[in-house]
């Protein structure tokens, strides 16, 4: 296939979200030749939805706050699987990172000083836990993540970065050697296929939401770098952890933020009970998101779910007060009144737990360099491969990410990256060029959908993924239905490789994407079953009936997939911040 | 920013308030003339012309045409600039009404002073 | 059942646009326009359409719905559905690349026009910049564009010169870097905006207003650069 047109970057950034722009803001303003590859325009990327705010200990709402409690209440979070040093580094170098945003234009919030308004989130804490309930979360509004993707965007548009808007990458392109030297890539809008040669490769591609049926994610939510990677071979790590938010709204799956509890909302049941002084006395509705959702579907199981079927429970907003909910949630306001037909000002949103974000994902350093395992279970980089923000697992969140470390992750990581790329180039890298079986290796799948002759359709499959994902690997998993799932995944991925493609026009062919888009949902689905089916312990977001407790014994360890024996392996945590001393895992309350 | 060389006042902001202040001018100098007619039921020749010949109604008068003319200038420059697209056709079209703006003032002042 | 008619073009296969008739069963339930526009393409997996957050955040879905722009994804059926029927066309003015999808090449030139991103010429401190919650409320009701063009697209002044005139969104979004109090860049930014195309082919006939789906108000800001630029020049 030498008549694909190639394209060469020093660096090409697989995403246009919060991570994929930091990382190539930093590569733009070296003056390194850059490109943003984004399946939509960067600012219909996912982070835009982010409402709540970005985590960071910059001593705005209390000026002795130390971004050491931060970490600690990362590592807590994260159920202790958050490997120290790169928690130490996110928090650490938080600040800085979101001082620049400030300094990019981003419109955040204020307090009556002049500074940075920050809002409490859930498990945030001041003094190790000791002196109770922190106020961290640096907000605009309740639209942080719009207003952030925003200025990177604009900054972007300032530092001249190339973009290659509505491209969609297809696979990775691997030379003789196993290094990444590029990837495989379609302009969505002519339907052209190119070939793109980079020295460094920034997978930058979100989350995989649309596994589940119920999400708070966006439709473009799909794991195309996750199924990149695992294609290529690389292993993914800690897979099993999947977020659910507490609060989405009932039947619709948007997200409610956070904040609402932070700025004084609470849950009730359908009694009027607030419910979470049982299961949390201290911290309530801010405990963690996990401990929270758990606690909700607990509420729904035993009867106490609130509406005709029971299957869900209250948000209580009303007495914030019209001024308030204007203020400080109008974005919250809108959402409900569009999804939910509800006032918040007069009546309580319906809400239910749902699949919000994706712990695990390509195991990196702190440099967003993509980790693989040695035949002797060490360490080992990928050459030319690099993963920030959800699609990567650097890993800071561990088992459950905190509200608000999100956005905090894209940008600390994607810098960091980025950085780090620049010094590499610098010093000069190269990788043998791929040969033509290389880049024939990368097309295959592409020119499998573009043969089919018959088959089933991708919707139904779609479909058929997700319910089965929502049915075996929700809040609450267990070994027989777990088992279950696994089974249906392989069936499904049968059905899969032999689906049909019936549109192969080329311009703008959205239902050509959404094939490509079904083969990463597969991909992050069967690794995200396998692994949760071989932790056998609860830890986070993983529940299990069957292991309810926490096994420190067998599984304080990163679980890591690979995808060419469909095998799981353990990674250590680290426990070895560089500056602080190792925070040692206790049992979790909150 | 955009450039011009054939609108009135070679910006947008001076067009923008040119076109008010002579709007103003003209809804002025329009009320007078109706309340005028109004209140002189009986209109004869001679009161007409005694009207115009004072000198504070040539003026005004004079005010009134050359606010028009600028108006119309900034208002149809817009207009061709808006759905004529081919340029030799505009600039054709802007020709003429410059032209025509021209000679309908010169001949308004005419007629104020020339009688 | 509901009646759909939906703009059709496919460069490669059709010669010219066409509408289509679709017949999509909503079950009788209140859903939006977005999903109405998921059953169709399940039934014609070819229909293209651009989506992402579909919560009316990331403004992807920006489409004409029974004449009027909006998101199709917080457009529910019921505020638009005239005697059971329903058409979809593309965004006014734009060129169709294929069927609702509309290349919006020129309306990003114009947002990139404006400088959209805050210009200061002093150093940075070493935390961020102050800014009184009363300087930072002048930005509410700026910052908020999502980027749809539904404003853009139905205001004729943009039809007729989408390459000269800004447009509402792009003004939109060079007000909020004119008010903002960090921005240094006021004299330079208005220099750019004062010919007679930029910011003067504003009529304010409010099409912009009645559209934006985040409820914003271009016209209100086209006024205040106005009268900043008078203030600047006289």
């Amino acid at each position: 296939m030498s008549n694909l047109r190639s394209l060469s970057f020093d660096a090409i950034i697989i995403g246009g979200g919060g991570a994929g722009l930091r990382a190539a803001l930093e590569l733009a303003k070296s003056g390194k030749k850059t490109a943003v590859l984004s399946k939509v325009f960067p600012t219909r990327s996912h982070t835009v939805s982010a409402q709540g705010g970005i985590t960071c200990a910059i001593a705005s709402a209390d000026p002795d706050d130390d971004w050491r409690w931060h970490m600690y209440d990362t590592v807590k979070g994260g159920d202790y699987i958050a490997d120290q040093d790169a928690a130490e580094y996110m928090c650490s170098e938080g600040p800085k990172a979101v001082f620049e945003l400030e300094h990019m234009g981003l419109p955040f919030s204020r307090f009556d000083n002049g500074r940075i308004y920050q809002r409490p989130f859930g498990g945030q804490s001041k003094d190790f836990g000791a002196g109770g309930q922190a106020a961290r979360t640096c907000a605009a509004a309740d639209r942080t993540g719009h207003a952030l993707l925003h200025t990177l965007y604009q900054n972007n548009l300032k530092n001249n970065t190339t973009f290659l808007n509505e491209w969609y990458a297809v696979d990775l392109v691997k030379n003789a050697n196993g290094d990444v030297v590029g990837c495989i890539a379609m302009d969505i809008e002519t339907g052209e296929v190119v070939h793109v040669k980079s020295k460094a490769t920034v997978l930058a591609t979100g989350g995989a939401g649309r596994i589940y049926a119920s999400t708070t994610n966006a439709l473009i939510n799909t794991g195309d770098g996750i199924g990149m990677a695992l294609r290529a071979g690389f292993p993914m790590q800690d897979m099993e952890m999947w977020q659910f938010h507490p609060t989405g709204i009932y039947g619709a799956g948007t997200l409610v933020t956070e904040g609402c509890r932070g700025e004084g909302g609470y849950l009730v049941n359908k009694d009027g009970e607030r419910f979470m002084e049982r299961y949390a006395p201290n911290a309530k509705d801010l405990a963690g998101r996990d401990v929270v959702a758990r606690s909700m579907v607990m509420e729904i199981l035993e009867g106490r779910g609130c509406g005709e079927h029971g299957d869900h429970v209250f948000l209580k907003l009303d007495h914030l007060g019209e001024e308030v909910l204007g203020k400080r949630l109008p974005g919250i306001v809108e959402l409900s009144k569009t999804f939910a037909h509800v006032d918040p000002a007069k009546e309580p949103i319906p809400v239910v737990p749902t699949c919000h974000y994706m712990m695990g994902g390509i195991p990196t350093n702190v440099h967003g360099q993509a980790i693989m395992q040695d035949a002797d279970g060490n360490d080992q980089i990928v050459n030319g491969l690099f993963a920030c923000g959800e699609a990567a697992c650097v890993s800071v969140h561990g088992a459950n990410r905190l509200g608000g470390n999100s956005l905090l992750d894209l940008v600390v990581f994607g810098r960091a990256a980025g950085m780090f790329i620049e010094g590499a180039l610098n010093e000069g890298i190269e990788y043998l060029d791929a040969t033509e079986s290389d880049i024939e290796s990368a097309m295959k799948r592409m020119n499998r959908w573009n043969e089919s002759e018959g088959g089933e359709t991708v919707p139904e499959l779609k479909r058929a993924l997700q319910n089965i994902m929502q049915n075996s690997f929700g809040v609450f998993r267990e070994e027989e239905n777990m088992q279950k799932g696994v089974g249906q995944l392989a069936e499904l991925r049968e059905r899969i490789a032999n689906a049909y493609l019936p549109d192969k026009t080329n311009a703008f062919n959205t239902a050509r994407v959404e094939a490509l888009e079904l083969d990463n949902l597969m991909e992050v689905a069967e690794a995200t079953a396998i692994s949760a089916l071989e932790r056998k312990e609860s830890r986070g977001a993983h529940s299990r009936y069957d292991y309810p407790d926490r096994d420190d014994v067998n599984w304080l360890k990163h679980s890591l997939y690979f995808p060419a024996d469909k095998r799981l392996a353990k990674r250590d945590v680290n426990f070895t911040p560089k500056t602080v001393d190792t925070f040692e895992p206790k049992v979790r309350t909150y | 920013m955009v450039t011009n060389i054939t609108n009135f006042g070679r910006s947008g902001l001076s067009d923008w308030l040119i076109q008010r202040v002579s709007a103003v001018i003209l809804a002025l100098y329009t009320l007078f003339i109706v309340l005028y007619l109004l209140f002189n039921p009986g209109l004869d020749y001679a009161t007409w012309s005694g009207l115009f010949a004072q000198t504070w109604m040539r003026i005004f008068s004079l005010l009134a045409f050359v606010s028009l003319s600028a108006h119309a200038w900034v208002g149809l420059w817009t207009v061709t600039t808006d759905y004529i697209k081919p340029t030799g056709i505009r600039v054709g079209a802007q020709t003429v009404i410059i032209l025509a703006i021209f000679v309908f003032l010169v001949w308004g002042i005419q007629i104020l002073w020339g009688a | 059942m509901l009646q759909v008619s939906i703009y059709r073009y496919n460069p490669e296969t059709d010669s010219a646009p066409y509408m289509q008739e679709f017949q999509v069963d909503t079950q009788g339930r209140d859903i939006m326009v977005l999903d109405v526009l998921h059953l169709m393409k399940e039934q014609d997996n070819g229909l293209a359409y651009r989506r992402s957050c579909r919560e009316g955040v990331c403004g992807s879905d920006g489409m004409n719905m029974n004449g009027k722009n909006g998101l199709a994804c917080i457009t529910p059926l019921s505020e638009v559905v005239k005697n059971g029927k329903l058409a979809l066309r593309p965004l006014p003015g734009l060129p169709v690349i294929r069927d609702l999808v509309v290349d919006m090449g020129l309306f990003y030139k114009q947002y990139e026009r404006i400088q959209p991103y805050l210009q200061n010429d002093t150093p940075a401190p070493a935390i961020e910049r102050l800014q009184s919650p009363e300087d930072r409320d002048k930005l509410d009701g700026l910052y908020e564009c999502i980027l749809c063009a539904c404003c853009s697209t139905s205001c004729p002044s943009f039809w007729w010169n989408p390459d000269k005139f800004v447009g509402p969104a792009g003004l939109l979004q060079s007000y909020r870097f004119l008010a903002d109090s960090r921005d240094t860049a006021t004299r330079e930014r208005l220099s750019e905006l004062e010919d007679p195309f930029s910011v003067f082919r504003c009529r304010g006939i409010m099409n912009c207003v009645a559209v934006c789906p985040k409820g914003l108000n271009p016209t209100r800001a086209i006024g205040k650069i106005r009268d900043m630029l008078l203030a600047n020049a006289t």
